[in-house]
């Protein structure tokens, strides 16, 4: 038995499943409604905005800007210990849904609201591949 | 829809000893704010035919509420557990208040307790922590309650200029009404400078900008108006109810910034005939100082992006426009978790009852009590007064 603490893994679902795959390729993906066209994150069973049950999954471009942010200077757990400070944002993606998220691969104090960010993954298991976000180089 | 104004009143209302109580646990604090809260009220317990609790973190039950009647050996015909703390405190109140005005019960007792400051286990804290959020696309970032709260700081800041130090007024302004108050569990006087200098949890919040962790229960009585008068005390009636509910987690909420207290306050005043004019106080859920700014905002006490400088203007001090959490809040007097926005209502209960002694706003005769759960997730207004009201 491996007793190092281990960070909250998520719970998954059965209509996320696709979506976790995808994950674990390396792709983010949303929702489309194909009656109305409104697109969604979180994966649902329907459409948020006309409750019909006709969704296709379509990729996002990955790219968005911090709605809001945090440094979490206290972990939530021992297992986030390691990670402080680390922020925690909201990203809203260009196609319009928002998703919580760290802001990894850059200095916490650099992080600002509006700040460019695209999607990147991490791998915590062979199963669970997380997407993060990280700032968009400044070239670009 | 006018349905319950002036039909119910709050004929007792009692706490227990707050902040460390190692000698109780949650479910004795529970039964003993139900004890206290009948003496109050001069009643015994075979005239309680309806019971309304929370469940508690530390000694949970399957079916809190049963436990609880059982404990106390009383057979209620309405019974019914809370899940929530917050606004869903205040939302069992207008469920109770239906139930009697429907004549479903007669006598509500509503009483709520935990002991979170000496009660939770290391497996309970870890657990609290990690139920808060969405469990799959929230929850495996690591946020922490404070974090999340500091996400909507960030973002009123953002939007309105919002300072650091606008949020520390709020903890300042309670403390000084914590001060006054024998039973809170924070009453050493604290300037913006204290707040700002206590260590950084999440920015931009500090640690005093964060609510208390505290052992604690509170209840009340709830009876029919024409009943009412029967009672010791001044029956204080509760004039409207209101709720509003915008989303779960925030990283669904639809706006960080305004929240679905607009609906619940705008319902509660449409239902009690008054408006922010006319109260004479308000307690306001204050789990975390920008919380109460946008509460402050959007139950209409000052436009959107102007409640910090109405805080630091003083205005919600006790000789304010607006005197506010004047028992000192979840900030300084206590918060024991689900039962929290009780101890708001117990104040306003107090107050209106002109028995809250040397923080006692004068002439006080209408009050706004508001409590949110979840993060800014679920909002309940309720007005209440001194009189019934046409």
């Amino acid at each position: 038995m491996n007793s190092a603490p281990r960070k909250f893994f998520p719970r998954t679902r059965p209509e996320s499943a696709a979506w976790w795959e995808a994950s674990r390729h390396h792709s983010l993906l949303l929702q489309r409604c194909s009656k109305c066209g409104h697109l969604q994150f979180y994966p649902r069973i329907i459409c948020a905005a006309c409750t019909c049950d006709s969704l296709e999954w379509t990729p996002s471009a990955g790219r968005g800007r911090v709605s809001t942010f945090t440094i979490c200077r206290r972990a939530v757990s021992e297992a986030y210990a390691a990670d402080v400070p680390y922020v925690i944002a909201l990203v809203q993606l260009d196609e319009g849904p928002t998703m919580m998220c760290n802001i990894v691969e850059c200095d916490p104090e650099s992080v600002t609201s509006d700040m460019p960010v695209e999607v990147c993954f991490e791998k915590w298991s062979e199963e669970i591949t997380i997407p993060q976000f990280r700032p968009v180089p400044a070239d670009e | 829809m006018d349905s319950l104004r002036g039909k119910v009143a709050i004929v007792g209302a009692a706490e227990t000893e707050v902040g460390k109580v190692p000698h109780l646990g949650a479910t004795a604090l529970c039964v003993d704010a139900a004890r206290r809260v009948m003496e109050d009220a001069g009643i015994t317990k075979e005239q309680v035919d309806g019971l309304v609790t929370c469940n508690s973190m530390t000694e949970p039950y399957m079916y809190h509420a049963e436990a609880i009647a059982e404990y106390l050996q009383i057979f209620p015909r309405y019974c019914v557990s809370a899940n929530a703390g917050g606004g869903t405190t205040f939302s069992t109140i207008q469920h109770a208040a239906t139930a009697i005005a429907n004549g479903v019960c007669e006598t509500v007792l509503v009483t709520m307790a935990d002991c979170l400051r000496t009660g939770l286990s290391r497996e309970q804290a870890m657990k609290m922590q990690s139920s808060t959020g969405h469990p799959e696309f929230e929850i495996p970032y690591g946020p922490t309650v404070p974090a999340f709260y500091a996400l909507i700081a960030r973002a009123h800041m953002d939007a309105y200029g919002t300072s650091p130090e606008q949020f520390a007024a709020v903890a300042v302004s309670g403390r000084k009404h914590a001060a006054l108050n024998p039973n809170a569990q924070m009453r050493e006087l604290i300037s913006v400078e204290d707040v700002l200098s206590s260590p950084l949890i999440a920015d931009p919040l500090h640690l005093l900008d964060c609510s208390l962790v505290s052992d604690g229960g509170a209840a009340i009585i709830l009876t029919s108006s024409e009943r009412a008068k029967d009672f010791p005390h001044p029956p204080v009636f509760i004039l409207g109810a209101g709720e509003g509910h915008s989303h779960e987690h925030i990283s669904q909420a639809s706006s960080l910034t305004t929240s679905a207290a607009v609906e619940s306050g705008r319902r509660a005043y449409k239902m009690a005939g008054l408006g922010p004019d006319d109260m004479d106080i308000a307690q306001i859920y204050d789990c975390f100082t920008p919380v109460v700014l946008i509460e402050l905002e959007d139950l209409g006490f000052c436009k959107k992006g102007e409640a910090g400088a109405f805080v630091q203007a003083g205005e919600t001090g006790l000789a304010g426009s607006l005197p506010m959490n004047t028992n000192g809040g979840l900030l300084s007097h206590c918060h024991p978790g689900n039962p929290g926005s009780m101890f708001a209502l117990t104040e306003a209960v107090t107050q209106l009852r002109h028995q809250a002694g040397a923080r006692q706003v004068e002439h006080a005769e209408t009050a706004l009590v508001h409590g949110q759960g979840g993060i800014m997730s679920s909002h309940a207004t309720l007005i209440l007064g001194r009189e019934r009201g046409g």
